[in-house]
């Protein structure tokens, strides 16, 4: 059901955590739907330098967390802002259609958690 | 790694004697049991002889045993045929909230050919309320049907009560046993009911063969048109391995059901406490009115799929009700209708044991689940606050 990139990350998430001093926290979906995600950035000369994560949900949640949190460091936001529900995917080898969804979930919390660091800059 | 199958609910493992008395009939006696030499003939008394044993195993009489391919095919069977037979009387139907979806789903399908369905709710334990049943009947009900045992919360549900009253106003009544047919004393004439459906490979015979017991006298329309097999009321050639072996199954499962039943118990026990020592995980169900070899839990703050994954890591198979494991992606509607939070049914564990099961395995399960459980917990933002921790810090309540 899942590819070997796919099960690495949920068996072996990476940037697994909160950061207490996150520069933006961005949150999607909601337990009732099975799956949430809590995403924490750190941020300097618009450069995403680190990134954690905490979520509820399945084997694919958790590894779309794992791999959007790698993916994000190290970018600018703008290039954090361009990952999109089919780069995380591919990034994992590809997900199970009814799973995309949780894929959504990882651009969708990454994305809120740029707004809100801009917002407390603004 | 040594296998701990604890998914006996799913599938049972085939009995090497099934096997055993199976062959023959894949092999040598490979005749059409509709065929007048003795190839037929031979094929055609495996059939009832097996029609006999899987009988004895219900209290029956042989010629109310029809073989069917599927549990799914005998719950379709009788709630479509016996509601098309009575469509003149009437068109409306009453199913549980505890039911599988192959009488779930074939009362949605009679609904969209007009017919009403009414879905009596469960309480807390998963158990329907006779009395619900009763109040939901009109002068149109011709049909009802309840599960005999939840597979996913192990409650055993009120049949005799239930059949009681639909005799009393002269409404078919149907119990989809696949839970309970081979696990736990089945009795079709002590329940009362006027159908039954029930599958092989829940007690350790094979997939694709079951049956339906129709009670001598009740109107059904067939789903299969063709020849005269099982008294023109299901057709198509017989799959006779599968019968023969769904027979010796019956026999074993009747001469070994105490036995049967009593190591599965004790087993189910020690996982169940075992498990409950974990923090905020909950037994799901009737805590006495249950399945002798279910044990079934939610687990606060994570999800089934997860669970699953790190137990097969492990070794461990198991089940889960969450939503994210059905390809459907939806909560399970029998934990819903018992109350249970959708959050927390998210997070359902259902764990089925098996005659080939051991302390040994029971006790590595103890052991590793909590393990799982925290290490799931410690990614999930809600360990260490609780549900609201996204709501407090304005978390959005968009589905996903």
């Amino acid at each position: 059901m899942y590819s070997a990139k796919l099960m690495d990350h949920f068996t072996n998430p990476r940037n697994v955590g909160e950061i207490a001093d996150a520069d933006g926290v961005g949150m999607e979906g909601n337990p009732t739907c099975g799956d949430a995600m809590k995403l924490f950035i750190k941020v300097q000369d618009n450069v995403i330098t680190e990134a954690k994560f905490q979520t509820f949900g399945c084997g694919a949640a958790i590894a779309v967390s794992s791999m959007i949190t790698e993916m994000a460091k190290g970018k600018t936001l703008e290039e954090a802002l361009a990952i999109t529900k089919e780069s995380v995917a591919d990034a994992l080898d590809g997900m199970p259609p009814q799973k995309m969804h949780c894929s959504n979930l990882g651009a969708d919390a990454l994305r809120k958690a740029i707004e809100d660091y801009r917002s407390r800059r603004a | 790694m040594s296998i701990k199958y604890f998914d006996h609910i799913a599938a049972n493992p085939l009995l090497p004697e099934v096997l055993d008395a199976m062959m023959p009939y894949f092999k040598e006696q490979y005749g059409n049991p509709m065929s007048m030499y003795d190839l037929g003939m031979n094929a055609k008394q495996a059939i009832e002889t097996a029609r006999e044993q899987v009988a004895r195993l219900i209290n029956a009489k042989p010629s109310e045993i029809i073989f069917t391919s599927s549990a799914a095919e005998s719950n379709n069977f009788a709630l479509k045929g016996m509601a098309l037979a009575r469509q003149e009387i009437g068109r409306h139907i009453i199913i549980s909230k505890a039911e599988h979806h192959s009488v779930l789903n074939t009362a949605r399908s009679l609904e969209k050919q007009g017919f009403v369905a009414t879905y009596v709710p469960v309480d807390k334990y998963g158990m329907v309320d006779p009395d619900a049943v009763k109040k939901s009947i009109t002068k149109e009900t011709t049909v009802i049907s309840v599960i005999h045992a939840s597979s996913e919360v192990g409650t055993i549900e009120p049949i005799k009560e239930i059949a009681a009253i639909a005799k009393a106003h002269k409404i078919a009544f149907h119990t989809d046993a696949v839970a309970t047919a081979g696990n736990i004393p089945v009795d079709v004439k002590d329940l009362g009911v006027d159908a039954m459906s029930l599958t092989a490979h829940q007690f350790y015979g094979p997939k694709g063969a079951a049956a339906m017991y129709l009670k001598t006298g009740q109107r059904i329309l067939p789903l299969i048109y063709g020849g005269i097999q099982e008294g023109g009321r299901r057709a198509g050639t017989e799959n006779v391995p599968a019968i023969v072996g769904m027979g010796k199954a019956a026999e074993l499962a009747e001469a070994g059901l105490s036995g049967r039943m009593a190591h599965v118990r004790q087993l189910r026990d020690r996982l169940t406490e075992g498990i409950l020592k974990i923090p905020k995980v909950h037994a799901t169900g009737h805590p006495e009115q249950r399945l002798p070899g279910l044990a079934s839990f939610v687990v606060e703050y994570i999800e089934g799929e997860g669970m699953l994954l790190l137990l097969l890591a492990k070794g461990i198979y198991a089940a889960s009700g969450s939503a994210c494991t059905s390809k459907a992606l939806k909560a399970s509607p029998v934990l819903v209708s018992m109350g249970v939070p959708t959050s927390m049914a998210h997070g359902s564990i259902v764990f089925s044991l098996g005659i080939g099961n051991t302390q040994e395995g029971v006790d590595s399960c103890i052991e590793e689940f909590p393990l799982i459980v925290k290490r799931l917990r410690d990614m999930s933002p809600f360990a260490k606050e609780g549900w609201g921790a996204m709501e407090a810090e304005g978390g959005n309540k968009e589905g996903a």
